[in-house]
């Protein structure tokens, strides 16, 4: 039973328990404190001096988000000297802000620009930056724009201390300082894994996913391509975030209608491949299962991992190239569906696959990347030509005048267009691992998995990492050398919590089969393309809309997807087969967590 | 006010009489002892020190720490400088009384990079020291072990903060951590830590040895003891001097050789300028701030260009992680530099000062809590100098 | 002398197996390969990286916030002027000129011949003998253009004499 304390705030006293901070007791008694360098999912940092309130008694003003009330004490969260504060402060980082709000991403969602309309600011009291001083620097997925930063330090704390990637860093000291990559080398130079965590942090423009969307446009304005969008779930259960829907309201059906409006001359859905992905994956793991556990094979490696999360890859190829024998070869559902699409998609439509413009609309700013690679070419062309996020989608729609609200309910294309429950999953942490187990138990013991409406619980949440066992018995005679035997699985989300699976592989005590791996925290849903604002809460609504989502469809199980069957019948032949192996796998490179070239 | 000039740091003392009395009284006795005292910490922060003792004392820990803060950086202070290379007999033994009053066996010394010169003569203090049985296992033959390590700083002002020292000795950079938890709950190595000053130090085996009540004896009631001047600037002698807290400027110049001043400096760059009017306040916590350096200036230094250095000296030091201090300090060098050129005008002076008070409001730590009292006091005092160039 | 060579690494490994694989052993694993070699490069960077499991950015973090770490290469013999006001009183502008004209550079570079550096640094505690500086470990004050060129004159002869080694100033 923690102690409580008596607190009074303003007008209003209410008690709380001790330990918690001004800024968490005053959200409870429904007073808004404004904050900047705060965020719900880093450590507290107390930096920007936003958030000061006058505790009476204390000499100075206190940063709200940071001191715990330990006895009864007095706030005030809006004295003449607080507000003075605020605003002298919000002044100072305007002063240091290079504000070309028009030309900037993040016009009207910037948070600064927020608190400058709240405060009223009207002048600039210091003299302030008239011209930028640093050059921008773009990777493939992200773009880094050092003049609008305002040292709040959320995307430090997000790749040190949330994702342990470290590709960040806070350089000199005084009025030196300077939020840079690793030693300032360019972006694609460092250990950055494209998570994009740090972009859905940073309260204004200064970090932002390298955009495509002039492209694009081009794309569809000309005739003579076929432009195609395939769509991920996740962003499906986020985008109504940037139409004024509630967190967690999924809006497939009037995003296929808008998309079509846009000018994409075909819409599918992606959860078409990640069925195929659940077929080769699937068969890849009990393959794997059979040679290093019956047959002795020790060059196949076991814990198989998951690979559709192009971030986990990455990270892997950084710090831990040692165990890429462990990743899946499977491509991400992503690359499956380009590759299919300039193959069998092509051939089948009397479509030239040259003509063909493959846009994959992600929750995720790694999926940049990821289709950038070069071995992403196996169609003879390159697999997918764009990765689009979701904030990146949106900003399409408006400037296309459509309103999301207004549009009608269409369904997907066909064929390519039909995804089971499962391979919707995929875009909750936990979601692979669960449509794999749907299918892979099913196909080795005949029986669907023994869970109440298929919802495999102990794989679910939000918890870094969990861990489940499922016990094989009464197998069909093709895989009776699983009977009896306890199916270990894990799933992470956020690479701090992939690393500490990683170090038990290291040191021989990971006792899994397979691993699921994402690299946001939440999974996809919660993937560096998303809308900002991200939270505990917002994840954790969009995941619901995901779970409710997969309820509402008849087909729950990737391995029943006729759409699937179809292509294994017309094209692929069998997982695992030739042409599956060609099309729908591929081999990853070791990095190093040093430079990438040399010193 | 007295009269006589009372010594404590100058006077006498034999090496070990302090940590052998403290054996013999009990760790409770001595924190006791220290409270009473009103010691209070001579780095300039002036936390009591025996509050300090009390509050880690009583936390229930595998494993605590004291730090001796050798991290002298304030613009004209070199006190530490001093005791460090004469008397660091005694810093080590106070760290040894401070060891066994909170329970801690471990000891560091965090020295300054650039007092580099006086490691040797610590190493051969703690050799020696160790040899008598004054340090190391079993001290004196009790079970009380205390072992102390040097750590070099490396050039940053602000980790004499203790926060930022505790940062840097973790392994970070030397940013200053939110208060609460204390480093008394969570310093070095998530530990209850103890830091305090050089000179606090120094004090602690005369106050264990000749009691709380004859230290009372010295200085104020709420200023007791005595405190080491660290005196430069236009004087005819210049070096450190033990006066008793509370005495006043005008007696400290007549000390020194300072008189018919200009302004003087008290308590460094991060103190009060105080020009003539004032010289007849006392320094000690509740005057003029004791931390202990007194720069004089004479009637031919220019205040503007004094100003302009401390503030050259702040936008530099500053660890750069709130917004007021990082950004303050720069737009109040700025500020200085209209002022040089006669291009400040009286509204956008009010502006600074304004943004003085917020630094002092809401700075995350002391370095952006003290650096406007220079703009401030020096701005004031000379007005008319500064202002109408 | 950077650490490039297969030499210097061995070096800077005896220095690295001096101290405890602990991220509070940074600083002084930090201070040790600075003052042994002058700099601490992007090779030595990566084999502390290594040794105490600290991330390379991380670890230029903290090197560039103290002033006498860093990645640029010193000169041998490093000195550090006092800027603060009370050495500036006491005639640090002439001592400045006088360092500058001696060795021939300007303050915040380095001779040629990589021997000497000049920087700026703030109150070095000498502010009762001013004006003062640091000249690698060593304290100087009571400084006059005199004496400032009979010190560069002491320090330029043992630097000839010592030149074809490198190692470290304790």
């Amino acid at each position: 039973m923690s102690e409580m304390i008596p607190v009074q705030i303003d007008d209003i006293k209410c008690e709380v328990e001790k330990g918690t901070t001004i800024l968490q007791a005053c959200k409870s008694a429904g007073l808004t404190i404004p904050t900047l360098c705060h965020h719900p999912d880093l450590e507290v940092a107390g930096i920007c001096r936003i958030c000061v309130v006058e505790v009476e008694g204390m000499s100075g003003l206190q940063a709200a988000c940071a001191f715990p009330i330990r006895q009864a004490i007095q706030v005030h969260t809006s004295s003449p000297r607080v507000r003075r504060a605020r605003r002298v402060n919000l002044d100072l980082m305007l002063s240091e802000h290079y504000g070309d709000c028009y030309t900037c991403v993040r016009n009207g969602t910037c948070e600064l620009q927020d608190l400058a309309m709240e405060y009223g600011v009207d002048r600039y009291r210091y003299p302030s930056t008239t011209s930028p001083k640093f050059r921008i620097d773009r990777s493939t997925a992200i773009v880094r724009d050092q003049n609008k930063c305002i040292s709040c330090k959320r995307c430090i704390r997000t790749c040190i201390d949330l994702q342990q990637v470290s590709a960040l860093e806070t350089a000199n000291k005084g009025h030196d300082v300077l939020i840079q990559t690793a030693f300032d080398k360019p972006i694609s130079d460092v250990v950055c894994i494209n998570c994009g965590q740090c972009i859905n942090r940073c309260p204004t423009g200064a970090l932002r996913s390298n955009t495509p969307n002039e492209l694009i446009w081009q794309a569809i304005d000309d005739p003579e391509k076929h432009v195609i969008i395939q769509t991920a779930p996740s962003p499906r259960a986020a985008i109504g975030e940037e139409f004024d829907y509630e967190p967690g309201t999924s809006v497939t059906k009037k995003l296929n209608a808008a998309l079509r409006r846009l000018g994409f001359d075909s819409v599918f859905d992606t959860n078409f491949t990640a069925d195929l992905t659940i077929m080769e994956e699937g068969t890849e793991l009990l393959t794997r299962l059979k040679k290093a556990l019956v047959d002795g094979d020790s060059s196949v490696k076991v814990p198989m991992f998951t690979s559709c999360s192009p971030g986990w890859v990455k990270y892997a190829e950084h710090y831990y190239p040692e165990f890429l024998d462990h990743l899946s070869t499977c491509k991400s559902p992503q690359q499956m569906f380009g590759a299919i699409l300039k193959t069998y998609y092509a051939k089948k439509m009397g479509i030239d696959p040259e003509k063909m413009v493959v846009v994959a609309l992600m929750p995720c700013v790694a999926k940049k990347f990821e289709c950038n690679r070069p071995e992403m070419t196996d169609s003879g062309w390159k697999d997918v030509d764009y990765g689009l996020t979701t904030r990146e989608m949106a900003v399409m729609i408006k400037e296309a005048g459509i309103h999301l609200k207004d549009m009608p309910d269409e369904d997907f294309d066909h064929p390519l267009g039909l995804g089971s429950g499962a391979g919707l999953i995929f875009g909750a942490t936990g979601g692979v691992m669960e449509a794999a187990i749907r299918s892979v138990y099913e196909i080795v013991t005949g029986r669907e998995v023994p869970f109440k409406g298929l919802d495999i619980a102990p794989v679910r949440g939000m918890e870094g990492l969990r861990d489940a066992a499922l016990t094989i018995e009464d197998p069909l005679p093709e895989y009776k050398w699983l009977d009896g035997v306890t199916l270990k699985v894990a799933v992470a989300h956020g690479t701090a919590n992939a690393r500490l699976l990683m170090e038990r592989l290291k040191t021989g005590e990971l006792d899994y089969h397979f691993v699921e791996v994402m690299a946001c925290p939440g999974g996809c849903l919660g993937g560096g393309g998303q809308p900002i604002p991200t939270s505990p809460e917002i994840r954790a609504a969009r995941a619901r809309a995901i779970y409710t989502e997969d309820h509402q469809l008849i087909l729950r199980k990737s391995h029943e997807n006729p759409e699937v069957i179809q292509l294994y019948t017309e094209f692929l032949g069998e997982p695992l087969g030739h042409l599956s192996h060609k099309l729908l796998h591929t081999h990853y490179t070791p990095r190093g967590r040093f430079f990438l070239e040399g010193v | 006010m007295k009269n006589e000039k009372k010594k404590i740091l100058f006077g006498e003392f034999v090496t070990g009489a302090g940590i052998t009395r403290a054996l013999e009284m009990g760790a409770g006795k001595v924190v006791e002892d220290v409270k009473s005292s009103n010691l209070r910490g001579r780095g300039g922060a002036g936390f009591p020190t025996g509050l300090k003792w009390f509050l880690t004392a009583k936390q229930e820990s595998d494993e605590k720490f004291i730090i001796c803060n050798a991290d002298e950086g304030e613009p004209g202070t070199f006190k530490d400088r001093l005791l460090l290379m004469e008397q660091p007999e005694k810093i080590l033994e106070g760290m040894a009384i401070a060891g066994f009053a909170i329970g801690a066996s471990v000891g560091f010394i965090y020295l300054r990079g650039e007092y580099i010169y006086l490691r040797k003569g610590l190493e051969d203090a703690i050799a020696s020291m160790t040899k008598n049985n004054f340090l190391g296992k079993n001290i004196n033959g009790s079970n009380f072990s205390f072992d102390v390590e040097i750590r070099l700083g490396a050039g940053a002002y602000v980790c004499g903060e203790e926060f930022a020292l505790i940062s840097s000795m973790n392994g970070y950079r030397g940013e200053p951590r939110n208060k609460p938890p204390y480093p008394s709950e969570k310093g070095y190595r998530d530990k209850p830590t103890v830091v305090n000053n050089v000179e606090t130090l120094c004090y602690i085996p005369y106050i264990v040895t000749k009691g709380a009540e004859w230290f009372k004896e010295h200085g104020t009631q709420a200023s007791t003891g005595t405190k080491l001047f660290s005196v430069s600037g236009d004087v005819k002698h210049a070096g450190v001097c033990e006066l008793e807290l509370g005495i006043t400027i005008n007696q400290l110049l007549a000390e020194v050789g300072g008189e018919g001043a200009k302004s003087v400096q008290v308590g460094g760059a991060s103190g009060l300028n105080v020009a003539e009017k004032d010289f007849d306040k006392p320094i000690c916590f509740e005057g003029l701030p004791p931390g202990g350096s007194i720069i004089v200036f004479n009637h031919k230094r220019d205040m503007l260009h004094v100003l302009k250095n401390f503030m050259e000296f702040f936008v530099e030091e500053s660890c750069g992680q709130c917004t007021p201090c990082r950004e303050g300090n720069y737009r109040l060098l700025e500020g200085v530099k209209m002022l040089e050129k006669g291009e400040c005008s009286v509204r956008y002076l009010k502006e600074l000062e304004a943004l003085c008070d917020v630094m002092k409001d809401s700075s995350k730590c002391g370095l952006g809590q003290t650096s406007p009292n220079a703009f401030l006091s020096i701005v004031e005092n000379f007005k008319t100098e500064i202002l109408y160039r | 002398m950077t650490t490039g060579t297969r030499a210097a690494i061995d070096e800077l490994h005896e220095i690295l197996l001096k101290h405890d694989k602990d991220r509070t052993q940074l600083l002084p694993i930090l201070v040790d390969v600075n003052n042994y070699f002058g700099h601490i490069d992007s090779n030595a960077i990566v084999e502390v990286s290594r040794y105490t499991n600290v991330p390379i950015g991380e670890i230029h973090g903290v090197i560039t916030f103290y002033s006498f770490l860093g990645q640029k290469k010193r000169g041998k013999t490093v000195i550090r002027l006092c800027r603060t006001i009370s050495c500036d009183m006491a005639g640090k502008e002439q001592i400045v000129r006088v360092l500058e004209k001696e060795l021939g550079i300007h303050f915040g570079e380095t001779t040629e011949d990589g021997m000497f550096s000049l920087e700026y640094t703030n109150c070095i505690g000498m502010c009762d003998n001013p004006p003062a500086m640091l000249i690698n470990d060593q304290a100087y004050g009571d400084l006059t253009p005199e004496r400032v060129v009979e010190i560069l004159g002491s320090f330029k002869l043992s630097e000839y004499q010592d030149m074809f080694g490198y190692g470290g100033v304790e």
